[in-house]
């Protein structure tokens, strides 16, 4: 069997992305524990979320192992989705403050 | 036949070198992965849009068991992914044994997070949560949970049947590593969305 001589060892090569990822998923637990305000919690959340996703996106799906034009057609087009999703946050906040005409 | 005649007998594309390189159904996962984002993009900006609205959104999630229970769930769909690169890699080494044992150790992985899912939601609904109501807080608490830890959750189950589907086909030959591969993709992807789900849902209401 030729084949499954080259195969064990893409569990070992992919650990530290594994461990990192649990690392993260750690730090985010630990993060909030600490006292931070909710934006800022928010924000140190996203971030590590983010870098987990991308190390997901990366490594585990092999993004980083096609070719750049299939990276460049996926995630700048998912990227300006999302961003364009919030344009939502104005309404929220004048909600919150029962302001129904508010500037 | 030249290039222009096959092209305007409707062969253009068979003649055409695929820009990505990739097989057509790796780039038909992808475009599913991207719209499948967008849609729990939506659904947690949603989530953001009422948490943000309300005064009096409800912090529910203890350490012990809720947070407890997260964890646990994440480092078992962490490992899952990495069972499921073991898979990948034996089926397309031509392993067929050893891809099924990785295979189906991701599934197993799969049911475990999903019957621990199915425990959070269980000890949430004894506390009273339901769909719109609750007793501490906003009703649509309840609603945004269930919605979005219901829809990822209803992606874990279909890539489990999938995975078991794949897995049987596979073995028989009548599937190719190529599929294995594919399959992997949507793994990697329940896993990701998980990534943000447990940090905005969860983490961002934890009980003080």
């Amino acid at each position: 069997m030729a084949g499954s001589a080259k195969s064990g060892n893409v569990i070992v090569k992919y650990l530290p992305v594994y461990f990192v990822l649990l690392a993260i998923s750690f730090l985010e637990v630990f993060l909030a524990y600490q006292h931070f305000s909710t934006a800022g919690l928010l924000a140190f959340l996203l971030f590590l979320a983010v870098c987990g996703a991308m190390l997901a996106v990366m490594y585990f799906m092999h993004l980083a192992h096609e070719r750049r034009s299939l990276f460049l057609t996926l995630i700048p087009a998912l990227i300006f989705v999302l961003l364009m999703m919030n344009m939502i946050w104005t309404d929220s906040f004048r909600l919150l403050h029962m302001r129904p005409f508010a500037h | 036949m030249s290039e222009t005649e096959a092209a305007m007998q409707g062969h253009g594309a068979m003649l055409e070198a695929s820009p990505y390189a990739i097989p057509s159904r790796k780039l038909t996962m992808w475009l599913f992965i991207l719209s499948d984002a967008v849609t729990f993009g939506a659904i947690l900006f949603g989530y953001g849009y009422l948490r943000t609205a309300s005064n009096d959104w409800p912090t529910p999630f203890k350490f012990n068991p809720s947070i407890l229970n997260v964890m646990i769930m994440t480092v078992v769909l962490i490992t899952s992914s990495l069972t499921m690169l073991g898979a990948v890699d034996a089926a397309k080494a031509g392993d067929k044994p050893k891809a099924t044992r990785f295979l189906w150790s991701t599934i197993l992985l799969g049911v475990i997070f999903a019957g621990l899912h199915l425990r959070e939601w269980f000890s949430m609904i004894d506390e009273g949560v339901r769909l719109f109501q609750n007793p501490w807080g906003s009703p649509l608490f309840g609603a945004s949970f269930f919605s979005i830890t219901g829809l990822h959750m209803l992606h874990v189950v279909t890539g489990v049947v999938a995975i078991a589907v794949v897995s049987r086909l596979f073995t028989r030959g009548r599937l190719t590593p190529g599929h294995v591969e594919t399959m992997g993709l949507y793994w990697h992807f329940v896993d990701l969305v998980w990534m943000f789900v447990v940090p905005l849902v969860y983490l961002l209401n934890i009980s003080r």
